[in-house]
């Protein structure tokens, strides 16, 4: 069971890093297309092993920390930012259970009965590696990037953290298992809460310090933002954190509003065969989000601060309340908490429930 | 018995970080410590089988409280020529207001009743300190403390936005 868990976690985090990698590799395609370039295509077949060669180029540069640093926190802060990256990969589940070798393999690595919290404590601690790497540095751009990026965080955090609750309302559970499990078939939460998924999205951009919302590491205003100073692997790990965060919120965005693992005519398929297709259709869903973030980036300006702070307290987090407003309320209706009738019902759900009991 | 270890290791661990607190010199330090050390509460959290409390406890002091404390400090960039000189007084009357407060935190552990449970350090059942049984409890037996509490801080929302504004007319 140990060993099991371990191989699972290893393949996770394998899969995360490697599609990370070619993230970088995709995005430069991404934006060569849409600016009407070729993009890299000198390493290998259609620049296959541009990655690769990024890799080599990141390790072989100067280790520098600056001589005012606080060299300790320096160090840290590209490690705590990796290490939020890929923890939140750990609890998303990644499809129905797979038998191997004739045992049953949960695609999960922890399923938690409190889930989604465990997502929303990670992404409330993933502004840390920011902010103290963009301290330590002790350069005032640096400074400037870890406040803004801190500032921008929490507030979006707020109306990311209200529409999860709209989600958790109506699935009844905080397991991310059972909110998928919810969505069976076509049975999407997007087609129940437009409004919620909408603000959703916005937010992980934000939380993801993507344009348009690259405020922290806005070059023409603060020339790198909170990795001035950064050089070498150091410096690639801020970037590469910022493309397995790209991976894993996609992933959580898809479990949360697009059916996780669920493709419509999934009953037709059992065992391994449903097994494959549901994993082939998750990544399907999560890839695609990857390309519209992309999209976005190579599409919109960036916007300025005020505008920023101005959309996510005075927009999001109100229209985020009354979708929550509304959806208790709909729920509220709908399953007749405002009526005597239902009351009675549940009387007598509960005694059948107990009789259920006595009889076995 | 390894659950055990694992108890007291983390108990000491909480109060080493907890010591280093109040022992590094340089404030940013101390406040890194002190998101140390709720991780590390958090962390004897699940001990006690009360995930909720124990990610709430994330989300809230290191998410969101720590991460603002952070930010001040960060801004004001304290070193240590400019560090303010705290009187003698000061000191004393510190000394005693927190060892008061020792007194009476040990006053309240000692007559704390351990169920015998726990004492044998069997586990609990499975749904104690869960989400479910924690809604259950607060929105029935403790519904008014939770009203009350929420009372509280809209009191203090709408204390801080009525601050920010008059500052803002001032400048105008």
């Amino acid at each position: 069971m140990f060993l099991e868990k371990l191989i699972l976690v290893v393949i996770v985090f394998t899969i995360s890093l490697v599609i990370a990698m070619y993230a970088t590799y995709f995005e430069r395609k991404v934006a060569a297309w849409l600016q009407d370039r070729v993009g890299p295509d000198r390493a290998g077949p259609f620049g296959l092993l541009q990655p690769l060669a990024d890799g080599v180029k990141m390790f072989m540069k100067e280790d520098f920390i600056p001589k005012n640093s606080d060299k300790w926190l320096f160090i840290m802060g590209p490690g705590i930012a990796m290490f939020t990256a890929l923890i939140t990969s750990t609890i998303i589940p990644w499809g129905p259970n797979l038998n191997v070798f004739g045992r049953d393999v949960v695609l999960q690595v922890a399923d938690f009965n409190i889930g989604i919290l465990f997502i929303l404590g990670v992404l409330s601690i993933g502004v840390y590696g920011i902010m103290i790497g963009g301290w330590a540095s002790n350069n005032k751009y640096s400074l400037f990037g870890a406040i803004r990026a801190s500032s921008q965080m929490i507030s979006y955090e707020l109306a990311l953290g209200i529409t999860v609750i709209t989600i958790v309302m109506m699935t009844g559970s905080l397991s991310l298992r059972e909110i998928v499990e919810s969505q069976h078939g076509m049975n999407w939460n997007i087609f129940y809460q437009p409004v919620a998924f909408l603000v959703f999205f916005i937010c992980s951009l934000a939380e993801l310090n993507r344009a348009p919302f690259d405020l922290p590491e806005c070059e023409s205003e603060l020339i790198g933002g909170y990795h001035t100073e950064y050089g070498s692997m150091k410096l690639g790990f801020f970037l590469f954190a910022e493309y397995i965060s790209m991976f894993v919120s996609s992933a959580v965005i898809t479990v949360l509003f697009l059916g996780g693992y669920n493709f419509p005519g999934m009953d037709h398929f059992s065992g391994n065969t449903l097994a494959i297709l549901s994993l082939l259709a998750f990544f399907g869903k999560i890839f695609f989000f990857i390309f519209v973030i992309m999209w976005i980036r190579w599409t919109l300006p960036r916007f300025r601060f005020d505008q920023l702070m101005h959309l996510g307290w005075k927009t999001l987090i109100p229209v985020a309340l009354i979708n929550l407003l509304v959806t208790g309320l709909v729920i509220a209706f709908t399953s007749g908490w405002m009526t005597k009738e239902k009351q009675i019902s549940s009387v007598d759900h509960q005694v059948e429930k107990t009789e259920i009991i006595v009889k076995r | 018995m390894s659950i055990e270890l694992i108890v007291y290791g983390l108990g000491g661990l909480t109060i080493g970080s907890a010591l280093m607190v109040i022992l590094s010199k340089h404030p940013v330090r101390s406040v890194l410590y002190l998101v140390l050390t709720f991780f590390l509460i958090s962390a004897n959290y699940i001990m006690l089988n009360a995930q909720f409390v124990a990610i709430v406890n994330i989300i809230v002091y290191t998410g969101a409280i720590m991460v603002l404390f952070l930010f001040v400090l960060m801004l004001l960039n304290l070193s240590k020529e400019q560090e303010p000189k705290t009187s003698m007084l000061a000191k004393l009357a510190a000394a005693l207001a927190g060892g008061s407060l020792l007194v009476v935190f040990a006053a309240a552990i000692k007559d704390v009743v351990v169920p015998e449970r726990l004492m044998e350090g069997q586990i609990l059942a499975d749904n104690q300190g869960m989400i479910e049984s924690l809604g259950q409890l607060l929105f029935t037996k403790y519904v008014l403390p939770f009203e009350v509490s929420s009372i509280l801080f809209i009191s203090a929302m709408v204390g801080a936005v009525l601050l920010a504004k008059r500052e803002k007319q001032i400048i105008e």
